[in-house]
């Protein structure tokens, strides 16, 4: 915002901190338009969006609730592996209660199963919160027991099943449209306004940000770290139980195996592709959206490119490698030396390219 | 550090040198803990099953984990230096499938092994130098080393590759009986002398004391002049060597190599090492340590299977035993701290 306030030029757009993960995200969708041109297509239907890039607005709606719990969890220096396991658990809840209702297309009992999976997963959120805030238990241990209970818990509820529903509202969360638009795609949509609202439009960002960089400095200096770091879980919590809940809504049933498997992986990466550091102290939530999206697509560009399934992880590796180079400062420092001295001539760039090796240095003072 | 511990306490009656020496040792706190621990979970078992705690069991108990041990060492290296590796589990099942496609496309165990190892190490390399040179946050660049080996894994092949080696075999299958009915095989012989090598290394030469000392604060460690960037490409090196053994050990387990082998492990690996007492933020912790959490873990498997329950509550068990055990240690911890 205050970059297109103050004029844009090459140089701003270049470093600007969201320009590599925006990069990355239109490098992927330009790659997926030369391999198939119908990719950007988009056609009307019955007053409903179709197309590859609904697809994957529709499709990256649970990676991008889990992601978002998972900046607020990093930003706190911590971690939260048991968002997949959480998944399954709220899932499990929700359909247990709707099978177990006489009316599985009543609004009100919908309305009950949700809730009931939201407050089950929210538990579990605070449970993790409390192992990290007030036992001390570092974050990646704390989060694992949960990671590895949970779908033990899942089952338990499902009683070992797969438990399946008909249930046309239910169904309407991951596969109805409103307004054209995917419903899931809104959900994300509303998730992301109210996490922008909470964290950027008060002061609970920064202080998140202050118990990332330094938990015991932030306590001195008055902030509540505890009740911060506790309610990061807990809000990770709640977001993996509502992408349960879009889960099971999409394949209309409750698959403790296989709901939210390496989601984790996924939203890590999301968030860190973001410019987001698993150090804790600093993220952007344009930064988790783009991220998110980004992974969606690369997740769809294997589909699309028709890469065998044995070679996806070695792509899914080069991706990550490139996108992480580019982010190093060594890179950095390569490309601006090199963009110094083939754009020297022109006249924004002439303080640069008579001094070529303090650009970086230039940079950081202006 | 001990000397200026000493020149605290000028009193020189007993109690003040109990005092100088638990607070000079009060690293080995967790691993004490974590042995602690380990007994108390073997009287227990003793108590409650009635005939648990046999040489049969605890000779089993490495056997089982031996590969699982080998991982912890290398794990504990990294962790030290104050990284993290998650592709360990990838390494071992890209090492396992490798070396198990050449051994039945008839190279000989020599030359094989070898290079299953040799591919671990490359890419603990390849980690490292995104780690080091590049500023790749270590979780995600061993993420990057995990979708490449289990890539890797894939191409190599996708089927279970059953292997008949004698060479292999004789590592699993060959028993050194001791008297009593313990017995102890090749390969948890290998697992322990990886054990001793890697204690010796970290202390007592000149790399162990540096990777504490990257660990407990990078930039002092380089602005004493030590070779932090040697270190940190070491570990990695040390820790992917480890996982290529592994990956030996597990095929030899096994007697047979399979792409999605090691799912997981590294959460396994990384649970034994912090059960063990390291400390996840580095610079804190002992390879003596990651044994007792390896035998801990080993052990809270070995329970379950006593108990007999199904899948579920499997699951559910490690994840509450797990629990039980980082908490106890936390208040152990806590404890001796304060004093």
């Amino acid at each position: 915002m205050t970059d297109a306030a103050r004029g844009i030029s090459p140089k701003k757009i270049l470093t600007h901190r969201l320009a590599l993960p925006i990069g990355a995200l239109l490098a992927l969708v330009l790659l997926n338009t030369i391999a198939r041109p119908s990719f950007l297509a988009v056609s009307v239907r019955d007053g409903q969006l179709y197309g590859s890039l609904i697809d994957i607005i529709r499709n990256s709606a649970p990676l991008m609730l889990v992601a978002l719990g998972m900046m607020i969890v990093i930003a706190t220096r911590g971690i939260d592996l048991s968002v997949g396991a959480i998944m399954a658990v709220s899932g499990a809840v929700s359909l247990t209660i709707i099978k177990g209702s006489s009316s599985p297309n009543d609004l009100g009992v919908i309305a009950l199963a949700i809730l009931a999976g939201l407050i089950t997963t929210l538990l579990f959120g605070a449970w993790n919160g409390f192992l990290v805030a007030v036992l001390g238990i570092q974050p990646i241990i704390a989060t694992l027991v949960l990671m590895l209970a949970g779908r033990g818990i899942a089952f338990l509820i499902t009683q070992g099943n797969i438990t399946t529903i008909n249930s046309t509202p239910y169904q309407f969360m991951a596969q109805g449209y409103v307004i054209g638009l995917p419903f899931a795609f809104l959900v994300a949509v509303a998730a992301i306004i109210v996490v922008v609202l909470v964290e950027r439009r008060t002061a609970l960002g920064m202080l998140t940000e202050a118990v990332g960089i330094n938990p015991t400095a932030s306590r001195i200096a008055g902030v509540r770290a505890r009740g911060i770091i506790w309610g990061a879980y807990a809000a990770s919590g709640l977001l993996a139980g509502m992408a349960g809940v879009l889960y099971t809504s999409n394949i209309m049933a409750a698959d403790a195996n296989n709901a939210g498997v390496n989601i984790e992986v996924d939203a890590i990466l999301a968030v860190v592709l973001g410019g987001a550091s698993l150090m804790g102290g600093r993220f952007t939530i344009a930064g988790t959206v783009i991220g998110v999206y980004t992974i969606q697509t690369l997740t769809s560009t294997i589909t699309f490119l028709g890469v065998p399934p044995a070679v996806t992880p070695v792509f899914k590796a080069a991706v990550i490698v490139i996108v992480c180079l580019a982010q190093s400062t060594r890179m950095r420092a390569w490309f601006r030396g090199w963009t110094s001295r083939s754009a020297g001539s022109g006249p924004t760039r002439r303080e640069s390219a008579e001094t070529p090796a303090l650009v970086g240095a230039g940079e950081g003072k202006a | 550090m001990s000397a200026a511990v000493t020149g605290l306490s000028p009193e020189r009656d007993l109690t003040g040198r109990l005092r100088a020496f638990a607070v000079r040792h009060s690293g080995w706190v967790p691993v004490l803990a974590a042995a602690a621990i380990f007994v108390a979970m073997l009287i227990g078992g003793q108590v409650y099953f009635g005939t648990f705690v046999s040489p049969r069991l605890l000779s089993s108990l490495l056997l089982d984990n031996a590969y699982l041990l080998i991982l912890a060492v290398g794990m504990t290296f990294v962790i030290l230096s104050g990284g993290i590796d998650l592709s360990v589990g990838a390494v071992m099942g890209f090492t396992g499938i490798l070396g198990a496609k050449l051994l039945l496309s008839g190279v000989p165990p020599f030359i094989a092994v070898p290079v299953m190892i040799a591919a671990g190490a490359v890419i603990g390399l390849f980690i490292g130098v995104l780690v080091q040179y590049f500023d790749v946050q270590p979780f995600i660049a061993s993420l990057a080393g995990m979708f490449l080996a289990r890539g890797l894994a894939f191409v190599v092949s996708l089927d279970t590759l059953r292997l008949s080696d004698p060479f292999l075999g004789a590592l699993q299958s060959s028993r050194f009986r001791l008297p009593g009915g313990w017995y102890i095989t090749p390969t948890v012989i290998i697992a322990l002398v990886v054990v001793v090598i890697a204690a010796w290394v970290l202390g007592w030469t000149r790399f162990g004391r540096t990777v504490y000392a990257v660990g407990g604060n990078e930039q002092s460690a380089r602005l004493m002049g030590l070779p932090v960037a040697r270190a940190k490409l070491l570990v990695y090196a040390i820790s992917g060597t480890c996982a290529g053994l592994a990956g030996v050990v597990f095929t030899a387990y096994t007697s047979s190599g399979y792409s999605l082998n090691g799912i997981g492990t590294e959460l396994d690996t990384i649970a034994a090492v912090v059960i063990g007492g390291t400390l996840l933020s580095g610079g804190s912790g002992y390879v003596l340590g990651s044994l007792f959490g390896v035998l801990v873990y080993g052990l809270i498997k070995t329970v379950i299977s006593f108990l007999g329950v199904d899948t579920s509550w499997m699951r559910i068990t490690i994840g509450a035993l797990l629990l039980v055990f980082v908490v106890v240690q936390r208040f152990l911890v806590m404890r001796a701290r304060r004093r």
